[in-house]
């Protein structure tokens, strides 16, 4: 700050404190020419006005949040640039970007400055660190199996994962159910723990326009035909023969991505399990016009610590009946 | 009788006013009127973006539809903040905001750093109903920006605007020092025309606090 806008700050400030200690004492002496107690002379509908001095409890506050103002100006940031005896501040603002976030983080410390933010964080590490090193240090298939961590786990869930995955987390229409042993990236707890830090992006695209109204009616048959459902054959036969196109990411078999060790989420379309839905509009619907499932990425978000333990809660929600590994 | 300031003052409304207007005015002298001037509160952080013209015209809809009566966008320096919604907030990213959205009312959770943390499927289905994905959301829903389509004619005013009220304030690199050039502005209508106001919503609910990196 300017030395001009920091003056400007103290001497404002400072006035008028001198201000309310100028009128309050004057207030506390007679002006009105009226002894006190006896009435002003002014009188409205039956009501007289008495000249009677301040209350003095009223008077005492006033002086003790007077007194009260000058020891917060000599303590805490608020005279311009004067920083204040106990060298406090909430937060580090005027930062530009994560890194200098950091950076100025550790300058506070070295500097002894007292943040009250950073403060919060360290009392919060002191407790929570060794709590969650207790789990964070072991294997996500060993805490899978632990009671506690899957209750920090459920906790984490709840709080982060259930908006989307559902509090079940039995998922809904475009989110994946969690509890069916069914995945698209991968359920090995390594596989878990990516996702979660990294997000994944699927990108059906649309076929709508490629296809043709008969072309989608067809390949919807045949895909439908893939999971057992009966079927115009006609149409599946020739749905078959472009199937081509989709067997780029679904597999020729049509069993998916993660059958074939491919990292592209396309779902396997022969198990009765859809993402989407899997009724006749449904399937033509995501044919039509393609579909987009995201995961966000989680790291920056909650952190791997956290991660780690959301990830042997999904973990253990497809096997609940297991009692071990 | 002794002179009465009270009654001076009791007795004419002209100069009551003046005196109240006075004694009031300070706190924004003091609190306020610096800021406009601190770089800290003018100059952007090195991640902030100009909204695009589709997010600019979803910030309008966010506005039309009272989000910010229910949803604050301001994450507070305290760790119960900071540990739920991501790293408080900086005046830096705000040095564009005209008018600034924080908001002061959380009924609904604070949406400063939104952008990135849902995927766009969510924040159709949420919009639409939100009970569909957050079962005891007391939010409304707002089924009719899926049918509501925007023709973009007011959209390079606004940005014209937009280029008004944030000159001076665009980072020091900044070639034209203008936020929109007027090839983007020019290109503006074309770009959100047809697509529906549940788009414009949701790529400038996108983009929220992704500045900060």
């Amino acid at each position: 700050m300017s030395s001009f806008w920091s003056y400007w700050i103290a001497i404002l400030s400072i006035g008028c404190i001198v201000f309310c200690t100028v009128i309050l004492t004057w207030n506390l002496k007679n002006h009105v020419g009226v002894k006190e107690g006896e009435a002003t002379g002014h009188e409205f509908d039956g009501i007289e006005e008495i000249n009677n001095p301040l209350p003095k409890w009223w008077t005492y506050m006033f002086y003790a949040t007077i007194v009260w103002s000058v020891y917060y100006f000599a303590a805490y940031p608020g005279l311009g640039n004067y920083k204040g005896f106990l060298n406090w501040t909430s937060s580090n603002q005027g930062i530009k970007n994560l890194a200098e976030s950091k950076a100025a983080v550790e300058q506070n410390k070295l500097d002894g400055k007292n943040v009250q933010l950073d403060r919060e964080y360290d009392a919060a590490n002191e407790t929570y660190a060794k709590e969650f090193a207790k789990y964070t240090s072991r294997d996500i298939l060993d805490l899978a199996y632990d009671t506690n961590a899957l209750k920090v786990g459920q906790r984490l869930f709840l709080q982060n994962c259930a908006q989307c995955h559902g509090s079940d987390a039995r998922g809904q229409r475009g989110f994946p159910n969690l509890t069916d042993d069914d995945w698209l990236y991968g359920g090995t707890p390594d596989k878990i723990k990516e996702t979660l830090l990294y997000g994944r992006k699927a990108a059906m695209p649309a076929w709508g326009e490629a296809l043709g109204e008969q072309g989608v009616k067809e390949m919807t048959a045949y895909v439908l035909s893939l999971s057992g459902r009966k079927v115009n054959d006609k149409d599946a036969a020739a749905g078959k023969m472009k199937f081509g196109m989709c067997a780029a990411c679904h597999g020729a078999d049509g069993k998916g991505s993660l059958a074939h060790n491919l990292p592209f989420g396309a779902p396997n379309l022969t198990d009765n399990t859809w993402l989407y839905g899997g009724s006749h509009g449904a399937v033509e619907e995501t044919l039509n016009k393609g579909r987009n499932g995201q995961m966000p990425a989680f790291k920056e978000i909650l952190g791997e610590d956290k991660i780690h333990i959301i990830s042997a809660y999904v973990y253990r929600l497809s096997r609940p009946e297991e009692s071990s590994k | 009788m002794s002179k009465n300031y009270h009654e001076f003052f009791e007795k004419s409304a002209g100069w009551l006013a003046i005196g109240t207007v006075l004694a009031i005015s300070f706190g924004t002298l003091v609190e306020i009127t610096p800021l406009l001037f601190l770089k800290e509160t003018t100059e952007p952080v090195d991640g902030l973006k100009p909204y695009t013209a589709l997010q600019l015209e979803g910030r309008d809809i966010y506005i039309r539809e009272g989000c910010v009566n229910c949803h604050s966008q301001m994450i507070r320096p305290f760790r119960h903040e900071v540990e739920r919604y991501g790293h408080y907030s900086v005046a830096g990213e705000s040095v564009w905001e005209h008018p600034f959205l924080w908001g002061s009312k959380r009924t609904g959770p604070d949406l400063a750093r939104v952008g990135g943390r849902y995927s766009d499927d969510w924040h159709h289905a949420h919009l639409m109903n939100p009970r569909d994905v957050v079962p005891q959301s007391n939010m409304p829903g707002f089924p009719w920006l899926e049918t509501n389509t925007l023709d973009g004619e007011l959209t390079p005013k606004k940005m014209e605007i937009f280029n008004k009220l944030t000159k001076g304030k665009m980072a020091p690199n900044d070639e034209d020092g203008l936020m929109y050039s007027a090839e983007e502005i020019a290109a503006a209508t074309e770009s959100v025309k047809g697509k529906t106001e549940m788009q414009a919503l949701i790529a400038y609910l996108q983009s929220l606090g992704t500045a900060l990196k």
